[in-house]
């Protein structure tokens, strides 16, 4: 059953806390991963790796460059998830 | 009815020596940080490097082939003579044809030894001990010379801030024979040509043959796409030759991957599940990334550092360009 964009965001939370030991109270949807959150390009593909895994979708690589925001990847992953 | 004559070989093969030898000069990264408008910091953050070995412009693959070849002979305590196949792993030898490995023979003494190169990048030393074990206990050859050797400062970009800061030159170099005891477990190995182009030459010789004003070509790599297949889609190869050889990640007591990226090899330390005693190749740190050569130039480097030892039994893995990949446990010489 799809998640709801809640629960996508919490589970998210905990991954992305997981790879930086950043707060996952800190990891709101209007977050900016590289402004905000200081993720590298190496560290975010670590983190779609471990959503791809999580909530079972497919981020092609190319969509990346587009999640800007912990919200992008939210919306992204509960429409794949659909 | 006329029967033909089959050759059999003996039933175990192992690393009988090894040899490296490294590009002349340590460049750190404030020689290369200018051009790609970078930093010392953000290099040792996203890479690890902190230097990485160059030879001098006159030296060439052979050069560095032959003198980490010598070492590894001088080890085996085998002649030149004894060898009967020379597999050279490169993707910097600059000539179409003829291959390297027949002129490194020549000057080894190892004529007539067989003599081929291979193209498996960053594989290719792991290809290599695959095809060299293959080769022994098939009675192909007595003994099999399989030297990974680079000199990819001769194809970098100094503007490029994909691949070029990370490479350097060097060579290493195993004499595979016959033993008494299994010492190269089963190889796995792979390739996934739909990732041909995450790491590629800028410009293939046609297109430089048709239009000459475009320049010399370099390497590039789309690095977050190949930490993402090298950090999560070997592991479980890595696992695949754990198990292959009969033994278990508590076993192993090296780990030696293709020094591309420290944070690649953190990354497979966590997702094989290796356990805390592992001593990982990290040489990267100091040599940069060598491609073929990079697997044999860590292991001499945990020899030499005395963090693993002759008889230990090591995971050795190889990926890169292609994509290509190879992984086998190996007892260290």
């Amino acid at each position: 059953m799809a998640l709801s964009n809640d629960e996508v965001l919490a589970g998210l939370a905990e991954i992305v806390s997981e790879e930086t030991d950043i707060d996952t109270a800190e990891v709101t949807a209007d977050k900016s991963f590289t402004d905000d959150l200081d993720i590298d390009s190496l560290s975010m593909m670590t983190i779609v790796t471990l959503a791809e895994e999580k909530f079972d979708v497919r981020i092609p690589d190319e969509k990346v460059k587009d999640l800007v925001t912990v919200g992008d990847a939210v919306d992204y992953i509960t429409a794949a998830q659909a | 009815m006329t029967t033909l004559t089959v050759r059999r070989g003996p039933e175990f093969t192992r690393i009988l020596g090894l040899g490296v030898a490294r590009g002349e000069n340590a460049v750190p990264n404030e020689d290369l940080i200018e051009p790609i408008n970078s930093s010392d910091e953000w290099i040792r953050k996203m890479t690890g490097i902190v230097t990485r070995v160059r030879a001098n412009r006159d030296t060439s693959v052979i050069d560095l082939s032959e003198r980490a070849a010598l070492g590894a002979i001088a080890q085996a305590g085998i002649d030149p003579s004894e060898i009967d196949a020379v597999i050279l792993s490169t993707i910097s030898f600059p000539h179409i044809t003829p291959g390297g490995a027949p002129v490194l023979a020549e000057r080894l003494g190892a004529t007539p030894a067989a003599a081929y190169d291979i193209s498996a990048a960053c594989a290719g030393y792991c290809y290599g001990i695959g095809q060299a074990d293959a080769l022994v206990r098939s009675g192909a050859a007595r003994n099999v010379l399989v030297v990974g050797a680079e000199k990819l400062s001769d194809f970098v970009d100094p503007e490029d801030r994909s691949i070029s800061y990370l490479l350097g030159d060097a060579a290493g170099a195993v004499v595979i024979g016959a033993s008494d005891t299994a010492g190269i477990g089963p190889t796995v190995w792979g390739s996934d040509g739909g990732g041909a182009e995450l790491i590629r030459q800028t410009s293939s010789w046609l297109d430089i043959r048709d239009n000459r004003d475009l320049p010399f070509p370099t390497l590039r790599q789309e690095g977050p796409s190949v930490f993402k297949w090298a950090s999560f889609k070997m592991a479980p190869v890595a696992l695949q030759a754990i198990e292959a050889a009969g033994v278990t990640p508590e076993d192993i007591q090296a780990f030696i991957p293709h020094q591309a990226n420290t944070r690649i090899i953190d990354q497979l330390v966590k997702q094989i599940g290796l356990p805390a005693h592992v001593a990982v190749g990290k040489d990267i740190v100091d040599s940069g990334n060598t491609s073929a050569a990079s697997i044999p130039l860590a292991t001499e480097r945990l020899l030499r550092d005395g963090d693993a030892k002759s008889g230990d039994l090591a995971l050795q893995i190889g990926f890169g360009a292609g994509l290509v990949y190879a992984a086998q446990v190996v007892v260290l010489p």
